[in-house]
């Protein structure tokens, strides 16, 4: 992969990313927009940690979109203390980010970090993956093949929405594969479930030690779930079963980190009404930017970035329904 | 229109000079509210020395995320405006500005479809009204946002060749008396810009009538518009009617016709609704 300079834009569907560079459209966008400021301070992600319980802490995203301003900081990421070392779980949105991250795990347990878990493939999750030793990092399958798939795209993406935050940034394929099951990392049992609907594969991950409950992008918090890979009712069955399970805090992929299981219980009833409303958007008649300007429960306009994400899972799930719903109409068809 | 590789560098060499050398604009021409370098060299392109004006009108809606840069979904509303002969929408900074022209002989004035862009850009529409009068509306699509999808597309070469042509669609009796149709054609829409030489290839004429064959609306569409078009359009269908005829062909000839059931379902749309929903 080669995409070193803070000026080069993604793929798009019109010229590959070498004829882009010499496309004058580009220069003419760039004197338009000024979309990468040269920044002459370092940038720092300056990360705070905030303790759930004795040797457990988060890192707590903020409740944006992607963008130069974060750098794409906008996920929790976990911390555990284990006598053989640091436990990291997700590596956030770029090398960067997991510099910070490697240095942060090492002076709140003073240990190097053991291990890193990925719960998914999603760019704000795992692209701080460079600052760790490649036999460190592990994940399930399918999020590895998911990376192989689109992690290049996903890092293209990030550079433009993200600019210099991700210089240097790369892919990291986990070298170790995580099946359902357990692991011992010290005094800690870490219980692994393998899980799908946010995205093909994901995973959750409960410390016996603590009763924590990772439970990576299958659960937000007063912040609107994301749906560009998402099967809704394969999420549902996963929220069902992390809903059966019995723990003592919640730590969602995004949102505020709770004792209850609110998270779990917000992130489907969000589900259940952008699917009601889409579809019935659809079934109008309304073309994609008519449903996406159609009103939302107060409860679900309050949540952060609910308008932004109802948005987002128009465009998501508008394709799917017009294959599958439409009548074929061509002459030839009948 | 197919542009050529050759003829794509001199188009690559004109923009290079508007984006240094922005032309000064003649004194009494209205000033574009986006401040685009493009504006000057698209008003010359789209409108030549006729009158125009920049009109709210003219209503241009576009997410505020990109989340796909191959299928940005627009939608260009101008009921507001009355006696419209023709909508040309425009995008200033793809590489391809034209995108489609939209005749509505006896329809509303609104179209939806999806669009490819390579970066922000302003995405307008201008509006020719019977007094010979142009009106520009128009929006500044800002293409960062998402992050998650790829932004690469998925299609098969070997298999879009069995499925082309293959139209799935769907039509609604409003409240108003306007028949609402929404469909999608598969068809690749090749820019003829990408990687892999792939030449220009797309739909290009799009011809809507009624049962008798009266032309209700014509779509001229250009390179931009996405892979599998889908259009949403309304039109003035004869109360008897109870199918809408579409045809279609495209740069290379081939021809595809389909022809959607109007009536199964009435939708609860009313216009006045939509009209709220887009202030
Ligand atoms: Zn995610």
């Amino acid at each position: 992969m080669k995409r070193r300079a803070s000026d080069e834009v993604f793929v798009g569907p019109w010229f590959d990313r070498r004829k882009l560079l010499q496309s004058a459209g580009l220069a003419a966008g760039l004197a338009f927009l000024p979309m990468f400021q040269v920044d002459a301070a370092p940038l720092r992600y300056g990360l705070k940690p905030l303790q759930l319980d004795a040797g457990v802490w988060m890192l707590a995203g903020v409740d944006e979109a992607i963008s130069s301003d974060n750098g794409g900081a906008i996920a929790n990421i976990t911390i555990f203390d284990t006598k053989d070392g640091a436990v990291v779980v997700d590596t956030g949105p770029s090398k960067r980010y997991g510099l910070e991250l490697d240095a942060i795990a090492r002076q709140l347990t003073g240990k190097p970090v053991a291990r890193v878990l990925l719960t998914h493939f999603h760019p704000d999750h795992v692209f701080g993956c460079q600052a760790f030793a490649s036999e460190a990092l592990a994940a399930p399958q399918g999020v590895v093949e998911g990376l192989k798939q689109s992690g290049e795209d996903f890092a293209s993406a990030m550079y433009y929405l993200a600019g210099d935050w991700m210089r240097g940034t790369e892919v990291v394929l986990p070298a170790k594969a995580i099946v359902s099951g357990h692991e011992d990392i010290g005094e800690r049992r870490f219980r692994y479930v393998v899980l799908q609907g946010h995205t093909p594969c994901d995973l959750a991950i409960f410390d016996e030690r603590s009763g924590i409950l990772v439970a990576g992008d299958l659960a937000f918090l007063d912040r609107a779930p994301t749906t560009p890979h998402a099967d809704l009712k394969d999420w549902h069955a996963s929220l069902k079963q992390l809903g059966e399970a019995q723990f003592s805090r919640l730590v969602p992929g995004h949102g505020p980190s709770e004792k209850d299981r609110r998270g779990l219980v917000q992130t489907g009833e969000w589900l259940s009404m952008i699917e009601e409303k889409i579809t019935e958007a659809f079934d109008r008649g309304l073309s994609m930017t008519e449903a996406m300007a159609i009103p939302l429960p107060s409860w679900a306009e309050k949540i952060a970035l609910s308008r932004y994400e109802f948005g987002r899972s128009v465009m998501h799930l508008y394709p799917k329904l017009e294959d599958a719903l439409w009548p074929r109409v061509d002459t030839r068809s009948n | 229109m197919c542009l050529s590789r050759s003829s794509f560098a001199i188009f690559a060499a004109v923009i290079c000079q508007y984006a240094v050398v922005v032309a000064p604009a003649q004194a009494d021409s209205p000033k574009d509210p986006m401040n685009s370098p493009m504006w000057e060299d698209m008003r010359e392109a789209f409108i030549g020395d006729a009158s125009y004006q920049f009109d709210p009108r003219v209503k241009v809606i576009v997410p505020e995320v990109v989340e796909n840069q191959a299928q940005v979904p627009v939608t260009v509303d101008a009921r507001s405006l009355p006696g419209v002969q023709k909508i040309v929408v425009f995008a200033d900074l793809n590489p391809l500005p034209h995108t489609l022209t939209l005749s509505p002989t006896a329809a509303a004035p609104f179209i939806s479809f999806r669009l490819k862009v390579e970066q922000a850009t302003p995405v307008r529409a201008a509006v020719l009204t019977e007094d010979g009068t142009w009106h520009v509306g128009g929006k500044f699509l800002s293409a960062a946002g998402g992050g998650c999808s790829s932004p690469a597309m998925a299609r098969n070469k070997a298999d879009w060749s069995l499925t082309v042509g293959n139209t799935r669609g769907r039509a609604w009796r409003q409240a108003d008396g306007l028949a609402r149709f929404r469909m999608t054609i598969k068809h690749p829409m090749d820019t003829g810009l990408a990687k892999g030489n792939i030449p220009a290839f797309y739909i290009d004429n799009v011809m809507v009538r009624a049962t008798s064959g009266k032309v209700l609306a014509k779509v001229e569409m250009r390179e931009p518009v996405s892979e599998d078009p889908t259009l949403t359009l309304m039109v003035r269908l004869p109360a008897e009617d109870r199918a809408i005829q579409v045809d279609s062909h495209d740069i290379d000839g081939n021809e595809f016709s389909s022809k959607i059931d109007v009536g199964w379902k009435q939708s609860q749309l009313n216009t006045r609704e939509l009209q709220e929903m887009h202030p």
